[in-house]
C-alpha cells in the first residue's frame, strides 16, 4: 500500500478537524459572540458619540478580535491530546510540522475566519466608514491567521498544563503585539482616507513568517508535550 | 562640592537617588536570592540522598 | 584542544569551576560598579539640557542593556540544550531568567523615575520603555511556563522552545514598537535617548555596563550550581560535593 502523500494526509486532517468542529458548534460560535460583546463594552464604557468612536474604532476592533481568537486557541490540540489522536499524529510518519501547519490552518478556518466575517458588522457599529471595511476584513484575515500560526506554538507548549488557558494567553499575547500595531494602524489609515498598503504588506510578511516558521516550533512543542 | 549639593543633584535628587537605590537593591537581592537558591538545592539534594540511603 | 569545551557539558565540572570562579567575578564586578558610580555621580559633568538628572542614565541604560543581553544568552543556552540535549545548558537558561527579569524591572523603574522630572508623568509610552515592558512579559511568560510544568526535563525543553520563539520575535517586536512610537510622536527623537554624550560622560557608562556584565556572570555561577544540583539524580559526585 502506498504511503499517504503530504497533500492527501493534509486534506484528510483538515477535513476531519472541520467536521469535528461543526459537531461542537458552540466552539465556533462562542468566540464570535464574545467578539460582539466585547465590542459593545467600549461604547458603553466610553461614549456613544460616533466621532469619538471612529477615532478609537481601529484599536477596539483589533483588540476585541485578538482576545476572541485567543479564547479559542487552547482548543487547537486539547481534544486530540485527550483522546489519543495527537499521539497517533506524532507517530504517523507524516512530517509533524506539516500536520501542525494543517491543524493551525483548520483552527483558523473554524475560529479566525468567523471573526473576520463578522468584523464588518462590528466595525460599522463603531462608525467605521464603508470605504475602510475592506481594510478591516483584510487586516483581520491576516491578523487572525498570524495568531493561529503563532498561537499554535503556545497551545502545543501548554498542553496538559492544568488551567493552561491563562498561561497560554500570557505566552502568546506579547508575540502578537507587532501584528496588533500594524493591523490597527492599517484600519486607522483607511478610516482617515489614506492608503493602508504599507501596514498591510507588513502584516502579510508577518503571516508568511509565522506560517513558515511557526509549524516547526509547534511540532517541537508537541513532541515536548508528548514526552 | 558639599554633601547638600550632592544630595540635591540640581533638583533631581528626589528621583535620582531612588533610582540608584532601587538598582542597588536589585543587585543585592539577586545575590541573596542566588545564594539562597543554592543553599536550598543543596539541602533538598542532601535530604533526598539520605532518604534513599535509609531505604536501601 | 576542545576538552575544556566538552567539560562544560559535565555537571560536576561546571559545579566545581563555578564555585571557584565566583569570587574572581564578584569582587571585580563590585569594583567596576563602584568606579562607575564615582565616575557617573561625581566626575562626569552635568548635561547641558538635562542637568544633573541625566545621571540616571548610568543605572537605566546598563539595566536595559543587561535585560536584552541576558535574554539573548538565555535563548542561546536554551537552544543548545534543546538541540544537543545538554543539561548544563538548560541549567544556564533557567539560572539566567530571574536575573534578566529583575534587570528588566530595574530598567522600567529607573526609566519611570527618569521620565517623571523630564516629562511630567510617571509613565510614557516611549519606544524603549514599551519595548522593555514587552520584554518583561516575555521573561514572565518563560518563568511561568517553567513553573507550570512539573516534570523538570519537560519544563526545560518546553521553555527552551518558548525562549527560541521569543528571541526570534524580539527584533520584530522591537522594531514594531519603535515604528509605532515614531508615528504617534511625529519626528521627535526617542525620549530616553542619551544626551549628546561626551567622553567624560561616556566612560562611566561603559564601566557600569562592564560591571553589570561581570556581576551577571558571578550571580550566574551561583545559580547554575543550584540548577545543576536540581537536575542531578543519584550521582556519586553529588554526594562528594554535598559532604564537603
Amino acid at each position: 500500500m502506498r504511503p499517504t502523500g503530504l497533500l492527501a494526509a493534509g486534506a484528510l486532517l483538515y477535513g476531519r478537524d472541520l467536521k469535528l468542529a461543526f459537531r461542537r458548534w458552540e466552539q465556533v460560535t462562542q468566540p464570535v459572540v464574545f467578539f460582539l460583546m466585547v465590542t459593545t463594552l467600549f461604547p458603553l464604557a466610553l461614549s456613544p458619540d460616533t466621532a469619538q468612536l471612529r477615532q478609537v474604532a481601529a484599536g477596539i476592533v483589533w483588540v476585541a478580535a485578538l482576545l476572541s481568537a485567543l479564547l479559542a486557541l487552547e482548543f487547537m490540540f486539547r481534544s486530540d491530546y485527550e483522546d489519543g489522536t495527537l499521539e497517533q499524529l506524532v507517530l504517523s510518519g507524516q512530517p509533524l510540522w506539516w500536520l501542525a501547519m494543517v491543524k493551525a490552518f483548520a483552527h483558523w478556518t473554524v475560529s479566525g475566519l468567523p471573526l473576520v466575517l463578522v468584523s464588518p458588522l462590528v466595525a460599522a457599529s463603531l462608525s467605521v466608514p464603508a470605504e475602510a471595511q475592506w481594510t478591516v476584513l483584510a487586516s483581520l484575515a491576516l491578523g487572525t491567521g498570524i495568531l493561529s500560526f503563532l498561537g499554535a506554538v503556545g497551545a502545543a507548549l501548554t498542553l496538559g498544563v492544568r488551567r493552561g488557558s491563562v498561561l497560554l494567553s500570557l505566552l502568546v499575547l506579547p508575540l502578537t503585539m507587532p501584528a496588533l500595531i500594524f493591523g490597527a494602524r492599517a484600519v486607522d489609515m483607511a478610516i482617515m482616507g489614506d492608503s493602508p498598503r504599507g501596514p498591510l504588506l507588513l502584516l502579510t510578511a508577518m503571516l508568511i513568517l509565522s506560517l513558515s516558521l511557526g509549524p516547526f516550533a509547534t511540532s517541537a512543542g508537541l513532541k515536548v508535550s508528548m514526552e | 562640592m558639599n554633601v547638600q549639593t550632592f544630595l540635591h543633584m540640581g533638583g533631581y535628587g528626589m528621583y535620582l537617588w531612588p533610582a540608584f537605590c532601587l538598582t542597588l537593591f536589585v543587585l543585592l537581592f539577586n545575590i541573596w536570592s542566588a545564594r539562597r537558591a543554592l543553599k536550598e538545592a543543596r539541602a533538598a539534594a542532601t535530604r533526598r540522598l539520605q532518604m534513599e540511603d535509609n531505604r536501601s | 584542544m576542545w576538552t575544556w569545551f566538552h567539560r562544560l557539558g559535565s555537571p560536576p565540572h561546571v559545579y566545581r569551576i563555578a564555585a571557584r570562579l565566583t569570587p574572581w567575578l564578584a569582587w571585580p564586578a563590585a569594583a567596576l560598579i563602584v568606579i562607575a558610580l564615582y565616575g557617573g555621580l561625581v566626575m562626569a559633568p552635568a548635561d547641558a539640557q538635562q542637568g544633573e538628572g541625566f545621571r540616571m542614565l548610568y543605572v537605566h541604560a546598563p539595566s536595559a542593556w543587561m535585560s536584552m543581553f541576558i535574554y539573548g544568552n538565555m535563548a542561546i543556552a536554551a537552544a543548545v540544550g534543546l538541540i544537543w540535549r545538554i543539561k548544563v545548558a538548560h541549567a544556564v537558561a533557567a539560572a539566567s531568567a530571574p536575573v534578566g527579569a529583575w534587570f528588566t524591572f530595574a530598567a522600567l523603574a529607573t526609566g519611570s523615575l527618569w521620565g517623571k522630572p523630564m516629562w511630567g508623568t510617571w509613565w510614557v509610552w516611549d519606544a524603549r520603555l514599551t519595548s522593555e515592558l514587552i520584554l518583561l512579559f516575555l521573561y514572565l511568560g518563560y518563568m511561568a511556563l517553567r513553573t507550570s510544568i512539573e516534570e523538570p526535563q519537560r519544563a526545560d525543553r518546553a521553555s527552551a522552545v518558548l525562549a527560541v520563539v521569543g528571541v526570534v520575535n524580539l527584533p520584530i517586536i522591537h522594531y514594531s514598537v519603535y515604528w509605532w512610537n515614531t508615528l504617534h510622536q511625529g519626528a521627535t527623537i526617542t525620549k530616553l535617548d542619551k544626551p549628546s554624550i561626551s567622553g567624560d560622560m561616556l566612560w562611566p557608562l561603559l564601566v557600569m555596563i562592564a560591571g553589570f556584565t561581570v556581576y551577571y556572570a558571578a550571580v550566574l555561577c551561583v545559580r547554575v550550581r543550584a540548577e545543576v544540583i536540581r537536575r542531578e539524580r543519584n550521582a556519586s559526585w553529588l554526594r562528594e560535593e554535598l559532604a564537603t
